[in-house]
């Protein structure tokens, strides 16, 4: 097609830039699609009405979604609650302690894991986990303890990666140093490599958060839905990206707004969330 | 490298040839284009018609659409489809519409098949869904607490419960929502002390439909109008309909299009 390799060269890097500027370019109008169609609501309710309002009925003229910011964070808590111990144990097994063969059997599994779609997830929450929860321990299995668990397993993933790739970027003479001191292997551990790498883990941990929080069908599927902040962890509850799922395939007017509303505060937690991830990185480095 | 190159390739083709299919390339001269749009508790029975329709008419074509009752009502009023879709009764402002009823559905209260529970009356089933009675030992079973289950707001399966059942009281916050007959009834199916409302056309031996008030909720009983829960499945039009849209409503209203519905568990006018 064109002949001269500069010329090629040229075009081939002008074709991957435009490409690399559309996705620059998609962020920038779902942020103000989002934006246009979320605020005008919170113009004519009112910023408090909306973000501290406990009752939902937006056929009724109600736009509350405290409980929903409220149970998102439950959610989100009680993911990383489950999931932060297991992710880090996993994470440091794989940098640590496991051998070569391990590592490759182990690696591509959690990849697997990852790749998993969320419906499945939901799935098995439904089929299982909610059934054991009613039989076993009470209420309708619908709760956010089942949310959690699922939620918990599904930010393993994140979790492990991401604090895997710190403490193996923690220099080795680190822990030679530490062993030459005479410190046993999980002293060594316990007291040089994960202070070092302590910044990369607090940044798996908050975008374990971001996916938790930002997770759908699986939580509409299990949560149960429920407006009202849980009291138990046997209580169904509704999140901030349930309610929008539940209800936009019906919604029009003021509740189509009152869902792009819960977007946009969806939008800002999450926003939050990832600024401090990048920062916890951006300092270690 | 190559074969991402060639994955984007693909979905930009696929997205060209899906834009420049629009609807408009289809009304050709010698084809006939009707649409519908609106609550997606018509929706699968209107497409089910809608088949049966074209089979025999071929030179029709029939766009069905969700959206929900009061999207599709909207639409109609806008004049932007030829048929609307409702699950519910016309509102005040939107009278000015024709409607046409084209079969009527039961809204059953179901509970698991384990429930001993056969009956209750419609007061004891708003109370439950009001938050009021909490616990199955209140109805004269053992001490669990229910585990109601409700639709998510906005559907049109829910408006008409409201306006039905629970008329003056509100639906409890604390009640579980899940978004759809299916999921409602799924949640019933599994869990003993659950109860919800669904379609009956849907009902199986999965779930147990309660009698309400003393009336086994039936393609019979409702017909004769003792069973009360009950709403109507609507075709709204704005003004008289075109010669096209009025041949497919007459196909419904029709023996043959009023026993696809009784086969889907609705009921229509004919025996």
């Amino acid at each position: 097609m064109i002949k001269n390799p500069v010329r090629k060269e040229q075009f081939v890097k002008w074709v991957l830039v435009a490409f690399a500027l559309s996705s620059l370019l998609f962020l920038f109008l779902i942020f103000m699609f989002i934006l246009f169609e979320g605020l005008p609501l919170f113009h004519k309710v009112g910023l408090k009405n909306i973000i501290m309002g406990s009752k939902w009925a937006p056929t009724k003229g109600f736009f509350g979604i405290y409980p929903m910011i409220v149970s998102s964070f439950f959610v989100t808590f009680g993911a990383l609650f489950i999931g932060a111990p297991m992710g880090l144990s996993c994470a440091i097994y794989l940098s640590e302690y496991s051998g070569k063969r391990m590592k490759m059997f182990l690696k591509p599994a959690l990849e697997l894991l990852a790749g998993i779609p969320s419906v499945v997830y939901g799935f098995l929450g439904v089929i299982y986990i909610v059934p054991l929860i009613r039989n076993y321990i009470g209420g309708s299995g619908f709760s956010l303890l089942a949310t959690s668990i699922i939620l918990g397993i599904m930010i393993l993933p994140t979790i492990i990666s991401i604090s895997f790739d710190s403490l193996v970027s923690v220099p080795k003479t680190y822990r030679e140093g530490s062993f030459a001191m005479g410190a046993t292997k999980w002293q060594t551990i316990y007291k040089v490599v994960l202070p070092a790498a302590r910044s990369g883990i607090l940044a798996s941990f908050i975008l374990g958060m971001g996916r938790a929080i930002g997770e759908t069908m699986a939580v509409i599927m299990i949560a149960g839905n429920a407006l009202r902040i849980p009291t138990s962890i046997l209580d169904p509850l509704r999140t901030l990206t349930g309610n929008i799922a539940l209800e936009l395939a019906y919604a029009t007017g003021d509740h189509r707004l009152g869902l792009f509303s819960t977007g946009v505060v969806l939008l800002i937690i999450i926003m939050i969330l990832n600024y401090i991830a990048n920062f916890g990185i951006k300092r270690k480095m | 490298m190559v074969r991402k190159f060639g994955i984007i390739a693909v979905a930009l083709a696929t997205l060209i040839i899906s834009c420049s299919g629009k609807p408009a390339d289809r009304t050709k001269k010698d084809k006939h284009t009707i649409t519908i749009a609106g609550s997606t508790s018509v929706m699968p029975f209107t497409e089910k018609l809608a088949e049966h329709f074209m089979i025999d008419n071929r030179k029709f074509v029939i766009d069905v659409q969700g959206g929900g009752s009061t999207a599709g009502i909207q639409a109609c009023l806008n004049n932007t489809v030829n048929i609307g879709m409702s699950s519910r009764e016309l509102k005040e402002e939107e009278k000015m519409l024709n409607t046409i009823i084209i079969c009527y559905d039961g809204i059953t209260i179901v509970v698991h098949p384990k429930n001993p529970l056969k009956a209750m009356t419609l007061q004891q089933v708003s109370r439950i869904f009001s938050g009021e009675i909490t616990n199955w030992n209140q109805l004269g079973w053992i001490n669990r607490e229910i585990d109601a289950v409700t639709r998510e707001e906005g559907s049109g399966t829910r408006s008409s419960f409201e306006e039905l059942v629970m008329k003056e009281r509100e639906i409890d916050d604390g009640i579980m929502v899940q978004d759809s007959n299916g999921s409602v009834k799924e949640v019933i199916a599994t869990d003993p002390y659950a109860i919800g409302y669904i379609s009956l056309g849907l009902v199986d031996q999965r779930v147990k439909p309660l009698t309400i008030n003393g009336v086994i909720p039936s393609i019979r009983s409702i017909k004769t109008g003792r069973y009360k829960i009950v709403r109507p499945f609507l075709y709204v039009t704005n003004g008289e309909l075109d010669e096209d849209g009025r041949k497919f409503v007459n196909f419904v209203l029709s023996k043959d299009g009023q026993n696809i519905l009784k086969k889907e568990g609705l009921v229509g006018f004919y025996d």
